[in-house]
């Protein structure tokens, strides 16, 4: 038993259920209690899709239990055969349905129904969301594709993306652009878009392109076994990670179609003095460990910061973002329990967190800005407008995602030099964010703070104290980098063996980890 | 029924009652975690159940709305399931665990769902171990939110019935109200009974455990809410005794409501109007500001919180709608007889659910506004049908004369969206990708 507060994974099936939305003209049988069906308003909601996903539940209740709950099964198949026809059925269960062992795969045989049947085992009490999404789809693969000849002229299937993915849907557009620039045609998209009649002709396709190892990787490398078709290891995120990409695809295909790089801005944004001001930023990197990865390679080599920390919630993953750490010089976390990363973000006082949602919350709570880099979604996660993280276009969004939540530029100056400005208030925020506050409210506490307070409002474990004079000075520093400043200094004061810190020490501190 | 003008010649109390099977699209008890926890300050939901329990209370809530809040859930493994741990030692432990970390709790509950149901832990009696441990600093009480037991707005009512018996006891005559309020929803309606001289008013949850007072047969009880159905019986088992009505809905709902309990205190007729006259007006004018855009329309309701009767009589009766078709998980006919009354007859009742068949009829009927859950919204939206989703309804303050207006408006709202934006309105677009 682990007592979770916020999970950044659903269960299992709520992996296969984003797999059989993506697809069309697929059907699945979920056999599960009244209420698991909630996770319909995860892409009737935050993806605002406008059908809803094809599942059926078989809703069974306290009164089925003692009688025959595999009945409600067969009907629910049935039913859902009748009623919408599709070209296959995936059928499993919950986390409740698995504990009553029914074995849907079993009784969904003994119906014959006129179409292919797959059987899902998704351990619902050992495995999670992107799990069940991956074995999902490899079963599909593996049940309906077969080996093929290939297709005249050079194509690839793209292997990944789902329903409710991270800009899914934007990525799968700018990918098919960029390999038709490399002179490869897209054969099967899936699952996302793709019939089950699609993923037979899967075999076909010269290679595969792995865009979401988190849900492809097990098809991908069945299909290389099976097929004989190679996979890219590059997931194509930032201008670094696509030219890779594109040495790939071209190593692999021998095509060699120019590619148009005019419409790549962010190296010269990124390059252009006004992001001197991002130079060796803080950042802490968290996510599902693709975006990590690429998101890492991007914050150092491309915008210019010090990456330090980073982990992923997807244990499957954790091998890999060790070695990332390692490479980056600090301790991989991999967690999936939300205050282990607080924590964690608490103790390196970043002055920027590339996260999830869920830092976004963090960060909120702590003061550091952050920009959402990984799924779990979020409806704002879903733009109306094109934004990929893929590909030149998906640096692009990546840089103004990013840059959005800090203060720019000179502003950071202006805010340095006239701190007690009232326009540059700290509560403030950066200038181009609402909820501003109201001076009003904030000119009477003034007065106030110039009288040493009794009790230093710095709060620390309780061994080092803030003076009032170097709390009032502390005060005085902008609010993006005071949590640095503030650490630092008490940092400083323990190696010195000094238990109150005063005007001085914070200036002595300041002066010691100067570059 | 003189708070009633528009009653019925006939209402829908006789009407026969559709019972369907298969595949429901609501939420389970947990669900009703995610207002109790805002509403007892002191309490903490301890959720024992799977990741999908986990899943859907943040989901449902919304991503992480609140920065710490006051449920968890403490996920089964398979560990646990295969016994190689003892369920309740490893309940204990948490529970040491969060205790000590939270001095702030003092009522602990222990919610069951599916998992914990199938597997039979008995949570009740690890609620009477824990307390006897934690006592008196602590309470520990055990109901199940189980989705095999309680449809979502249910879990409220399991809650409460579960706090019902460890109420004080109290011979004093008091009115107990139960069902949550939004905090400024139950100030209002302590005024509303205060000036009407009905002082000893208790409501069921508390705002804490220390606030609670007994209750025994000279307790007379309101319901705030229509799901109420065991918390009701678990009353009456101690004694109270219920005050029927309609619910306090719009101005005439609020009316009636109130003066049941003021004719069972003895409130003189003048004192009543003298206290009502003014926010009564107050609510007729919000309400009829919106019942322009309602008057005529016809509505369906799928089922969800068992809010739809009394909702439904609200529209028919107060705004001029029509009911084609109620539907309710469940329909308790000792609770929401008086609203069936008032409902002209007409519309299909229909209780429990198998949605693709109530899908058709709802595409049959083209309702002018479709009461329905987040899963079914957009979906209908983009039939070109009007959508309003029914857990606004018991998120938002509905309740009462001050908030009759901004009930009547979650109805007219999605229609004026409906005509502002026509001209563009898509009706079908091309899937979501």
């Amino acid at each position: 038993m682990k007592l979770t507060v916020w999970t950044y994974e659903g269960p299992p099936h709520v992996g296969a259920m984003r797999v059989a939305t993506g697809m069309k003209g697929l059907h699945y049988v979920l056999h599960a209690p009244q209420g698991d069906t909630y996770a319909d308003l995860l892409f009737t909601m935050i993806e605002r899709r406008n059908h809803r996903p094809p599942v059926s539940y078989t809703t069974f209740q306290d009164r089925d239990l003692g009688a025959d709950t595999a009945y409600l099964f067969k009907d629910a198949c049935n039913d859902a055969y009748e009623r919408f026809k599709p070209e296959a059925i995936i059928v499993g269960a919950s986390c409740t349905a698995e504990l009553i062992q029914d074995d849907p795969g079993g009784l969904a045989e003994t119906l014959g129904l006129p179409c292919p049947v797959i059987p899902l085992e998704l351990p619902s009490y050992s495995r999670k969301e992107n799990f069940g999404a991956d074995e999902t789809f490899f079963q599909i693969v593996r049940h309906l594709a077969r080996p093929m000849d290939r297709t005249a002229h050079v194509t690839c299937n793209l292997i990944g993306p789902t329903g409710l993915g991270f800009r899914h849907r934007d990525d799968v557009i700018e990918l098919t652009g960029l390999l038709e620039e490399l002179g490869v045609t897209v054969n099967v998209c899936a699952p996302m878009g793709a019939t089950p009649t699609d993923i037979t002709t899967l075999g076909q396709a010269h290679f595969n392109v792995l865009m979401y190892p988190e849900t492809g990787e097990m098809a991908a490398r069945f299909m290389e076994r099976e097929f004989g078709q190679p996979f890219t290891k590059t997931v194509p995120i930032g201008v670094g990670a696509t030219r890779d990409f594109i040495e790939e695809v071209r190593a692999i295909t021998g095509q060699h179609g120019d590619i148009d790089e005019s419409r790549l801005r962010m190296p010269w944004w990124s390059a252009s003095v006004d992001s001197t001001y991002l130079t060796g930023k803080r950042v802490f990197i968290f996510g599902d460990a693709t975006h990590v990865k690429t998101s890492a390679r991007i914050a150092r080599d491309e915008m210019g910061f010090e990456v330090v920390g980073l982990g992923c919630y997807n244990r499957e993953f954790a091998r890999d973002i060790r070695a990332l750490g390692k490479e980056y010089g600090v301790e991989a976390l991999i967690t999936d329990d939300y205050l282990d990363v607080e924590k964690r973000i608490e103790e390196l006082a970043p002055e920027m967190i590339l996260g999830t949602q869920m830092e976004r919350h963090i960060g909120k709570r702590l003061g550091i800005p952050c920009a959402v880099i990984s799924a779990p979604v979020h409806v704002q996660d879903f733009p109306a407008r094109y934004s990929p993280q893929m590909g030149f276009e998906g640096a692009n969004v990546i840089f103004d995602t990013w840059i959005h939540p800090l203060v720019m530029g000179l502003e950071e100056h202006l805010l340095a030099m006239f701190r007690e400005d009232f326009e540059f208030h700290d509560d403030n925020g950066a200038s181009h964010h609402g909820g501003k506050i109201d001076l009003r409210d904030v000119a009477p506490t003034a007065p106030i703070q110039s009288e040493a307070p009794a009790v230093p409002q710095v709060q620390t474990d309780g061994t080092i104290v803030w003076v009032p004079a170097a709390e009032k000075e502390l005060k005085k520093i902008p609010f993006f980098v005071r949590g640095k400043a503030k650490r630092n200094t008490e940092k400083y004061a323990a190696e010195l063996g000094v238990t109150e810190i005063t005007v001085d020490t914070l200036y002595e501190a300041k002066a010691h980890y100067a570059r | 029924m003189k708070d009633f003008p528009n009653t019925p010649a006939k209402g829908c109390g006789d009407t026969p009652i559709l019972k369907e099977r298969g595949q429901r699209e609501v939420f389970c008890g947990l669900t009703g975690i995610i207002w109790l926890h805002r509403k007892m300050q002191d309490a903490f939901f301890l959720v024992v159940g799977s990741r999908t329990c986990a899943h859907l209370l943040q989901s449902a809530a919304g991503v992480m709305i609140f920065a710490e809040p006051r449920f968890g859930t403490a996920i089964l493994e398979e560990k646990d399931l295969a016994g190689l741990a003892d369920a309740n030692d490893e309940l204990d432990r948490e529970v040491e665990r969060l205790l000590s970390r939270r001095p702030d709790i003092k009522q602990l509950f222990l919610v069951g769902s599916c998992p914990s149901e199938v597997i039979k832990l008995d949570l009740s009696r690890a609620a009477e171990r824990l307390s006897e441990r934690y006592l008196p600093d602590v309470r520990v009480v055990n109901f199940s939110g189980s989705g095999i037991e309680t449809t979502f707005t249910q879990g409220e009512d399991t809650c409460l019935a579960a706090m019902v018996p460890n109420l004080p006891h109290s011979d004093e005559r008091s009115l107990l109200v139960a069902g949550a309020l939004p905090d400024v929803v139950e100030d209002q309606m302590r005024d509303l009974l205060s000036k009407m001289g009905i002082e000893n008013v208790q409501v069921l949850p508390a705002a804490n455990a220390a606030s609670e007072r007994g209750i025994g047969p000279n307790t007379v009880f309101a319901l705030a809410q229509p799901f109420l159905g065991e918390t009701h019986a678990e009353l009456i088992r101690r004694g109270c005794r219920h005050i029927t009505a309609p619910f306090p809905f719009g101005a005439q709902g609020t009316t009636a409501w109130l003066r049941a309990i003021a004719t069972e205190f003895g409130v003189p007729d003048d004192l009543f109007e003298q206290v009502t006259a003014a926010p009564r007006a107050r609510a007729e004018k919000a309400i009829a500001a919106h019942a322009q855009d309602l008057n005529g329309k016809s509505v369906f309701f799928f089922p969800d919180s068992q809010l739809e009767i009394p909702l439904a009589r609200f529209l028919s009766n107060e705004c001029g709608m029509n009911a084609i078709e109620i539907g309710a998980p469940y329909i308790q006919k000792s609770i929401v007889g008086a609203d069936l009354d008032l409902i002209p007859e007409g519309p299909t009742l229909s209780e429990g659910q198998d949605v693709d068949l109530q899908l058709d009829r709802a595409r049959a009927a083209r309702p002018d506004i479709t009461v329905c859950g987040l899963g079914l919204a957009n979906p209908l939206e983009a039939e070109g049908l009007t959508t309003k989703w029914a857990i606004e309804l018991v998120f938002t303050p509905v309740h009462f004369y001050e908030q009759a207006g901004d009930l009547a408006g979650l109805f007219s709202r999605p229609m004026r969206r409906k005509a502002a934006i026509k001209a563009f309105h898509p009706n079908r677009m091309e899937a979501a990708e």
